[in-house]
């Protein structure tokens, strides 16, 4: 489905493939995340972790390889490859918490100018959980959010101050909405706009965000 | 000589369960949970339990059939999005709820089991998992202390198991089930295939026997909570 101007939901995730480096650990959150897998760019090889247990995470199975031992972060069926591992979730946690995972794209309701990260609770509607969100946002080396520039009201999900309860705080090094990418190299406090959305003016992005950014 | 070998679930629960036990159960999501155990738990009428799990079934299977006999007080978990009868007693203030972070219950359950009380992490500084909690900097970044979980009765799955209680487990199946082994009082397990002794190489045994006190095959269904398949070109 192609938008006039800025970026569809594969199109962030095929910028977001972007960010794999070859060797890379990487674990993809649910929803646009997930569709990183499908954009991997040609000549990295990358390992997927799913934080149930397993490193190696290849493709769903055909339907007479359906086995319910084997299951992603998302429930869903998968299959191993030559090079999987499976392991308990203390095993699986010290992995995200001690570091050693490069890469965690996820998705988010909002994200401060600070780098703040909320995804996981809607005060006042069910609140399902945060899963393995915030040990993800917490102790993976990089972390690359992706998620709508706007609420359907229209309105900045990039803001000064996240309104709902933070996943985790000052975690966030990159962001990619469909108006473009926002990123913030190593010690640096702000994000500046590195890229815009094909047809996306800079002016658009201003007028739709509420954060304070560095811009150009 | 004692056995550890029970015949049925429900015999290897037997004298276990108490109104305001405190629970463990394996499994993430549908996979890897001890399901005939759970079921022997409803059959004991217990109540006022609390649950360690990280997650609570799904509406009338796993955790989902002890929420529907109102039999669970308080859950332990990190993710509770597929149980609408879970949603119902919660929104309805019946039932509490502690969320933790999926790596910080497995590893409070963990500590628990290694007679460690408490530890530092960073994961929840500056939400609101960490209010309340004693906080500590160590080279200059903040970090939250989090306890050692146990319980009365730890309930594991596992794929094959020995006389001793020697177990492995199967693929993502493991998930929380060997550090639950580690952190009740009791505990015991279901397998799909109990060996004798011998059958199992020790050099792949997961979980040493010492942390089970109760054994017992049974049959399980295996639900799938959602099957995902790709078409062959």
């Amino acid at each position: 489905m192609a938008k006039e101007t800025g970026w569809t939901r594969d199109d962030m995730a095929k910028r977001a493939a972007q960010e794999l480096k070859d060797g890379f650990y990487v674990n993809l959150g649910i929803g646009i995340p997930t569709l990183v897998a499908n954009h991997i760019p040609d000549g990295v090889d990358v390992t997927l972790q799913s934080e149930n247990g397993m490193l190696g995470m290849g493709p769903f199975p055909y339907a007479d390889e359906v086995d319910p031992d084997l299951i992603n972060a998302g429930k869903q069926t998968i299959t191993e490859l030559r090079r999987s591992s499976y392991f308990n979730s203390a095993d699986s946690f010290a992995m995200i918490r001690g570091g050693h995972i490069d890469i965690s794209i996820l998705g988010a309701m909002e994200i401060s100018e600070g780098g703040d990260i909320a995804n996981w609770m809607i005060p006042g509607k069910m609140v399902k959980g945060m899963g393995g969100a915030m040990d993800l946002v917490a102790g993976v080396k990089r972390c690359v959010a992706v998620m709508d520039h706007t609420n359907r009201a229209g309105a900045s999900k990039f803001l000064p101050k996240c309104t709902l309860p933070l996943t985790g705080r000052n975690c966030i090094d990159m962001v990619i909405t469909d108006l473009g990418v926002f990123s913030r190299g190593e010690g640096e406090t702000r994000f500046r706009v590195t890229e815009l959305a094909p047809g996306v003016a800079m002016d658009e992005v201003k007028a739709k965000t509420e954060a304070d950014l560095v811009w150009g | 000589m004692s056995s550890k070998v029970y015949k049925s679930a429900a015999a290897a629960m037997d004298g276990l369960c108490f109104d305001g036990m405190t629970v463990m159960a394996g499994g993430f999501g549908l996979c890897g949970i001890p399901e005939n155990l759970i079921a022997a738990l409803r059959d004991s009428g217990a109540q006022n339990i609390t649950a360690i799990s990280n997650n609570a079934g799904v509406d009338g299977f796993g955790l989902g059939l002890l929420l529907e006999t109102r039999q669970i007080k308080k859950m332990v978990s990190s993710y509770v999005g597929e149980n609408k009868e879970f949603e119902r007693q919660f929104l309805a203030g019946e039932l509490e709820l502690e969320f933790n972070p999926q790596g910080t219950l497995a590893e409070r359950i963990r500590a628990g089991g290694a007679g460690i009380p408490g530890f530092y992490t960073k994961t929840g500084v500056g939400t609101v998992i960490a209010d309340g909690k004693p906080t500590m900097f160590f080279d200059g970044e903040e970090f939250i202390m989090e306890t050692g979980l146990k319980a009365d009765v730890a309930l594991v799955k596992a794929w094959r198991g020995d006389t001793q209680g020697n177990l492995q487990f199967n693929k993502t199946a493991r998930n929380f089930n060997p550090m639950m082994a580690t952190a009740g009082k009791v505990t015991v397990v279901e397998v799909d295939e109990l060996v004798e002794l011998g059958e199992l190489d020790a050099n792949y045994v997961h979980t040493p026997g010492i942390f089970v006190q109760r054994i017992v095959q049974a049959k399980c269904e295996k639900r799938i909570e959602k099957v995902t398949t790709r078409e062959r070109s």
